[in-house]
């Protein structure tokens, strides 16, 4: 059995004495992609936080790749995609991407080459405050995938988008799980993620309340989670 | 070397931006400017506390500069995305520090011959020393400033506790460059009993430069 | 079984003041130099200690939770740092009475003085950063970060302003001394409210202690309250 890409053993995490994370354990491995549901302030984003490494487990333990996500090496195969898009407005697309490009180890050429898949090279050279909103996600986007990330982690990452950056964001998390890559994103656009998901998890107030294999009636009804499985 | 990266992204942003630069410049300025009505600045008394008088305008310029160092991250949460790279806790610090650093210099470098001429001070001949103990505040200023800034990036009233936390914390070293500052100024060299002014500073900047090395990842992640 | 320890505790606190107050303004002589007024040292020094002892639990506490991630560490930090300011200003305070009548200033700008006063600033600003932070786990941990900076900030600056100025009365005990510069008469008094002062700062740190424990569960109930 060789070691799962990402294992979360028995993890807490708590805001004072209120336990934001209780007992959360789960696997993913390479090829897996893992949709993440719940209502807000159920604990997903805190969850994504912790395998990110943005933030430390209270009791538990999280492994990446077999390391501590606080280690550089797991870090450097990590894509994330949060909330904001984590790029600069002041700076210019191409100085954005050559940056992280730099921070990941991987050449300036890549940068170029993710401008071009993401539709952006014609304003390599114009500052991201000029772009419109399409425009800045789908450089987030380049940004998330430019070192070829072998686990993505994305929080909520099709809301805000629009149809083109959706339709480019879905294109290459169906390339990267082909490639076996392993992905973990939390959602409430339950039809999108369903079809991506090979796996589905439930959290509720903290709790995993159902971790398994994405199947057919979910397919059919994204509801069909929350209706089973939920709590309420 | 990866800090490099880091203090180059952030200079680059700045003088893109020029934010912090001009209105730590202009601020810096105004107060020159107000101590003159402060005393009086044709006498000779000003030598003697010249160089208490300039370390107080780098301490208000310096908080406006390092107010922004972590601040500078959280449009499109930024911040969020340098902790999760590859780059250590310590390496993002060091780099931010530089950032602060080379910027709180420069406007360090161009205060020092606008105070020589509003005040009458002889500089010239001390240039070099002087910037030497520039550097040795300054460094010790920004390494506290920098670590204060990602201890209250976070907070709604982060301009205001940064100085407040900033400014009784680096009082030793703001003692040891004033009284540096102010030897050299009167064209003096600092020897025998002022030595231990230089000591100190070189101290407190080695003492708090390990300090926050070592604790700044457990700032960073929450 | 803990409230009976905090009653018995104050009980004894209580019986020692007021036999060292006593003495103090009974038993003892007044000072030759000085005249009755030295009687304020009883409780400026003791207090000074006190204050010394709360700001190096703070200390210890703060690392500890850096170390450990308990919240009751941080708790004990925050808890002895605030009963470490009370300490402090009555430090402060009784020296301004004392300068006013010795000095005839109510502040000099002497190196004691000045130290004792960037001290309360600095504490105050840590508990200014805990005011300012909701998440108790996040708070906990910058505050520690925060206090471990201010203590060694606080010491060096201890030394540096003695070298700037100082005309402040030197240290008068025999341990620092090596000599018998005071009465040791006086010297034991001194030793004695020290005692009681220290005690009395234990009492308010557990009793701190406690509020903010029963604090943090009352915040963690009402979370779930919110989350049913």
């Amino acid at each position: 059995m060789p070691e799962p890409v990402l294992a979360v053993d028995h993890v807490f995490k708590y805001f004072g004495d209120y336990p934001a994370l209780h007992d959360v354990s789960f696997s993913l491995n390479g090829g897996e992609c893992l949709a993440l549901i719940g209502r807000n302030g159920a604990g997903k984003t805190t969850m994504l936080k912790i395998l990110a490494g943005l933030s430390g487990a209270a009791q538990g333990e999280v492994r990446l790749f077999g390391d501590s996500p606080r280690q550089a090496s797991a870090r450097r195969r990590i894509g994330l995609l949060g909330h904001g898009i984590g790029v600069y407005d002041e700076l210019t697309a191409i100085e954005n991407l050559t940056i992280f490009a730099q921070l990941y180890g991987v050449s300036a050429a890549v940068a170029r080459h993710w401008l071009e898949r993401t539709q952006l090279a014609h304003v390599a050279n114009a500052p991201v405050r000029e772009f419109s909103r399409g425009m800045r996600q789908r450089l987030a986007v380049a940004r998330a995938f430019l070192h070829d990330p072998a686990l993505l982690i994305l929080d909520e990452p099709f809301t805000a988008l629009d149809d083109r950056a959706i339709a480019l964001l879905q294109g290459l998390l169906a390339e990267a799980k082909a490639a076996g890559r392993t992905i973990i994103m939390s959602t409430h656009q339950l039809r999108e993620a369903m079809e991506l998901a090979t796996h589905v998890a439930l959290i509720e107030r903290g709790k995993l309340v159902h971790f398994g294999v994405r199947s057919a009636e979910m397919l059919a009804d994204p509801t069909y989670v929350y209706r089973t499985f939920g709590a309420a | 070397m990866v800090f490099l990266q880091i203090a180059a992204k952030d200079l680059r942003s700045e003088l893109r931006t020029k934010e912090s630069l001009n209105a730590s410049l202009s601020f810096a300025v105004v107060i020159l400017l107000l101590f003159s009505f402060a005393f009086d600045p044709s006498s000779e008394a000003v030598a003697e506390f010249s160089g208490g008088l300039l370390w107080l305008v780098f301490a208000f310029a310096g908080a406006l500069i390092l107010n922004r160092s972590f601040a500078r991250e959280l449009p499109n949460d930024c911040l969020e995305v340098l902790i999760a790279s590859p780059v250590s806790g310590a390496q993002l610090f060091l780099g931010k520090t530089v950032a602060s650093f080379v910027l709180l210099m420069t406007i360090e470098v161009i205060c020092l011959p606008i105070f020589g001429i509003f005040y009458d001070i002889t500089w010239i001949p001390q240039a070099l020393p002087l910037l030497g103990i520039f550097a040795l505040g300054t460094w010790g200023m920004t390494i506290l400033g920098t670590l204060f800034s990602a201890l209250t990036v976070n907070l709604s009233l982060r301009e205001l506790m940064l100085p407040m936390l900033l400014y009784p914390l680096m009082l030793p070293a703001l003692m040891a460059a004033m009284r540096l500052t102010t030897i050299l100024l009167a064209g003096n060299a600092i020897a025998g009993n002022d030595m231990v002014w230089l000591r100190l500073l070189i101290g407190f900047d080695i003492i708090f430069t390990a300090l926050s090395l070592a604790l700044v990842e457990t700032i960073l992640v929450r | 079984m803990a409230k009976n320890i905090r009653l018995g505790l104050g009980a004894l606190v209580g019986m020692l003041l007021l036999r060292n107050l006593y003495v103090i303004l009974f038993n003892l002589p007044d000072e030759m130099e000085q005249g009755p007024i030295y009687r304020i040292f009883y409780y400026h020094l003791p207090a000074f200690f006190a204050a010394i002892l709360c700001y190096i639990t703070a200390l210890v506490a703060s690392s500890m939770y850096l170390i450990k991630k308990n919240l009751r560490y941080d708790a004990i930090a925050m808890s002895a740092t605030e009963v470490g300011l009370a300490f402090a200003a009555v430090n402060l305070i009784t020296g301004m009475i004392w300068g006013r009548i010795s000095w005839g200033i109510w502040w000099a700008w002497d190196a004691r003085l000045t130290w004792a006063l960037i001290c309360w600033l600095v504490y105050f600003g840590y508990l200014m950063l805990r005011q300012a932070i909701d998440d108790p786990t996040e708070r906990a941990k910058n505050s520690a970060v925060l206090s471990i900076f201010a203590f060694v900030s606080v010491a060096i600056t201890y030394k540096a302003i003695e070298w700037w100025r100082t005309q402040h009365p030197g240290p008068v005990l025999s341990i620092r001394t090596g000599k018998q510069l005071i009465d040791p008469v006086m010297e034991n008094m001194l030793y004695m409210n020290f005692l009681a002062l220290a005690t009395l700062a234990v009492l308010m740190v557990i009793i701190r202690l406690n509020q903010e424990e029963m604090q943090r569960q009352i915040d963690g109930l009402r979370r779930r309250a919110h989350a049913i």
